[in-house]
């Protein structure tokens, strides 16, 4: 109970201050966020190094002059080749998920939906599935998730188009069946699968996790999402116009289905290569927008950057604490949801603005 | 006075040998407020969205200062002519400056964002509908006549020569809706031109240089409020009994309904 009462007592104080002023520093302290706590995990595992060889080796690598003098290859090579992909890929993988919600929830005008509405995810744990029946090696499960990430949205946008009414509720409509089809087609996978080998093998990758990846996931991941990010910061003062709704948007002189259209593939792409890398990460894409906009308020223009580093932030966070919490990694995809709900209940009691 | 929007014999339907609109032939002049009177469905909301280019007609043509509006791309339309909807319900609690920022929209690039002398032109716009104290506020947290200010101010902020109002006064109460028409009538004087749609022939009567009255898709009666207001085109357009009262001078002071006497076989009750 006294808990309760201080908690809210410090509620009461920080809602007290100038909501503006409030907004801009958390806004500015959000983007900055992500660099210390990258050093930070890039120092903490099993073997821990110090945060000036962490710098020493980052530097070294940039420059391409690392001398084994100064610093041993152990280190150097724990940091730039073990530790440096995984955190990469879980800053921006988190960026994608949380960047993806915040945009999908401003065009389709709905806070509860993240960029899985459209079957994406289920798509590209369907076509990973698949390749992990056969025993595919490693690049062709994820090309195949991404094929498949992408086919799902396709299948859920085109046959939207049959009907000429309401295409934004059919589509939402389409892609929830879509994602429900490819779930039931992953399960019917499961059932076929080995219980011994490829089943517990499909289950693990389902579950999400960053521990298989290796410097040769980077180049791809870097190239989409960067292009995917750069799209959605520069569209953000558009996606302010778009949640006002179609005829708004177009009043005001856009061209809101060639726009909507825009996202979705950038999104879309963005979540395939996503879960082909990371497997299946739920909540990110949809939390993390909120916790952004309980922070900085609704306006796109700082709730896009701030998805990108709150969604880095919170995706990095969590696969630290899994790697490092037990000797044994408890799966992202798992964390995520475990770590999500309680932060979502958190915001939903301290948040009463933000949206409607 | 310089005619601004001539609207041609548009007629449009949304689905076939079903019009809306039919035949539909209007012009506005600068500086005048002209109204749009007319039964529910009578095609006033789909007139407006056909005179802001939002559709394109199956017939006819708009003139916006001797340009169709249907061959300007869709940011230069939206730089002449501005569309205020009759509710607007966001799901984001955007601010009051927020809102009014989105009505720079049709001047910014694809990847642009509102630069300082965009917020200047905001604040003034603001400030022209007299919500300059409450600019910071959510605009979900403003009463309903406040909100449709802000739209107003939207609407001003794009810098258009006509602005299109569909009920800007639908469900305010007496004040709000002197407070929202008072300001339009302010505006009107300075540069815009406005078509107001509107289910309130009193304030017609008080506001409006120019009166359109609609039935069924077509425009049945247009012209002053003086010529228009008249119990015989309002009876007939809104299809039952209309009364004018005029006072002294014989101007027109209000419109009233008149009730159907059950007791008398149907005949009209006379008022005291």
């Amino acid at each position: 109970m006294r808990l309760i009462r201080a908690f809210n007592r410090r509620v009461k104080l920080y809602t007290r201050c100038s909501a503006q002023q409030r907004q801009t520093w958390l806004y500015r302290l959000v983007l900055l966020l992500p660099i210390p706590l990258a050093i930070y995990a890039l120092g903490v595992g099993r073997y821990p190094i110090s945060v000036e060889d962490v710098v020493r080796a980052l530097y070294d690598y940039v420059f391409s002059r690392h001398d084994p003098n100064f610093q041993p290859d152990v280190v150097y090579n724990l940091i730039t080749r073990i530790r440096l992909p995984r955190i990469v890929a879980a800053m921006l993988i988190g960026s994608s998920l949380a960047v993806t919600g915040a945009a999908f929830q401003g065009i389709f005008r709905n806070p509860l939906v993240d960029s899985n509405i459209l079957g994406v995810t289920s798509g590209a744990g369907f076509g990973a599935a698949l390749l992990l029946l056969l025993n595919a090696n490693m690049l062709y499960v994820q090309i195949s998730a991404f094929i498949f990430g992408l086919l799902a949205v396709m299948i859920a946008y085109f046959v939207s188009r049959l009907y000429y009414s309401a295409p934004l509720l059919v589509l939402t409509l389409v892609g929830i069946l879509v994602g429900s089809f490819f779930s039931s087609l992953t399960s019917m996978l499961k059932y076929l699968a080995d219980p011994l080998d490829t089943l517990p093998a499909i289950t693990y990758w389902l579950m999400g996790g960053l521990n298989d990846v290796t410097s040769r996931d980077i180049p791809a991941l870097l190239v989409v999402t960067s292009a995917g990010l750069v799209f959605m910061w520069g569209v953000r003062w558009r996606l302010n116009v778009l949640s006002l709704g179609d005829s708004e948007a177009s009043a005001l002189g856009l061209n809101p289905t060639r726009l909507k259209l825009l996202v979705i593939i950038f999104s879309t792409m963005m979540t395939a290569l996503a879960v082909s890398v990371g497997g299946v990460i739920g909540w990110v894409g949809l939390v993390i927008p909120h916790a952004a906009r309980t922070l900085i308020g609704p306006d796109h223009q700082r709730l896009i950057p701030a998805s990108i580093a709150l969604g880095a932030v919170f995706l990095l966070s969590i696969d630290t604490l899994s790697r490092t919490l037990w000797a044994n990694e408890v799966p992202l995809g798992v964390f995520t949801g475990i770590v999500g709900v309680p932060l979502l209940l958190l915001i939903l009691r301290v948040n009463k603005t933000g949206w409607r | 006075m310089a005619v601004i929007l001539n609207a041609n014999s548009l007629s449009y339907s949304y689905q076939p040998n079903q019009p809306v609109l039919c035949n539909v032939s209007l012009s506005v002049d600068t500086n005048t407020i002209m109204y749009l009177l007319g039964h529910n469905g009578c095609g006033k909301t789909t007139l407006l969205e056909v005179l802001s280019g939002l559709r394109a007609p199956q017939q006819g043509d708009v003139w916006l200062n001797g340009s169709s509006v249907y061959k300007l791309p869709s940011h230069r339309r939206a730089q002449r002519i501005g569309l205020v909807p009759q509710m607007h319900t966001p799901i984001f609690a955007y601010t009051v400056r927020d809102v009014v920022l989105m009505g720079r929209t049709p001047y910014l690039r694809l990847f642009g964002t509102p630069g300082r002398e965009d917020h200047e032109i905001v604040d003034e716009a603001i400030e022209a509908v007299g919500l300059i104290s409450q600019r910071s506020r959510s605009y979900t947290e403003l009463s309903g006549g406040e909100q449709r200010l802000t739209l107003i101010a939207r609407g001003l902020a794009q810098q258009t020569d006509v602005l299109l109002l569909d009920e800007p006064t639908a469900h305010l109460d007496p004040r709000n809706q002197r407070l929202v028409l008072e300001k339009v009538a302010q505006l009107a004087e300075q540069k815009v031109a406005f078509v107001i749609s509107s289910h309130n022939p009193n304030s017609a009567l008080l506001y409006a240089h120019q009166i359109a009255v609609m039935k069924a898709g077509q425009i049945v009666a247009r012209g002053t409020p003086a010529d228009v207001l008249t119990e015989e085109t309002l009876s007939m357009s809104y299809d039952m009994p209309v009364e004018v009262i005029y006072n002294q001078e014989q101007v027109a002071r209000a419109v009233m309904p008149r009730r159907i006497d059950t007791s008398n076989g149907g005949g009209l009750l006379s008022l005291p």
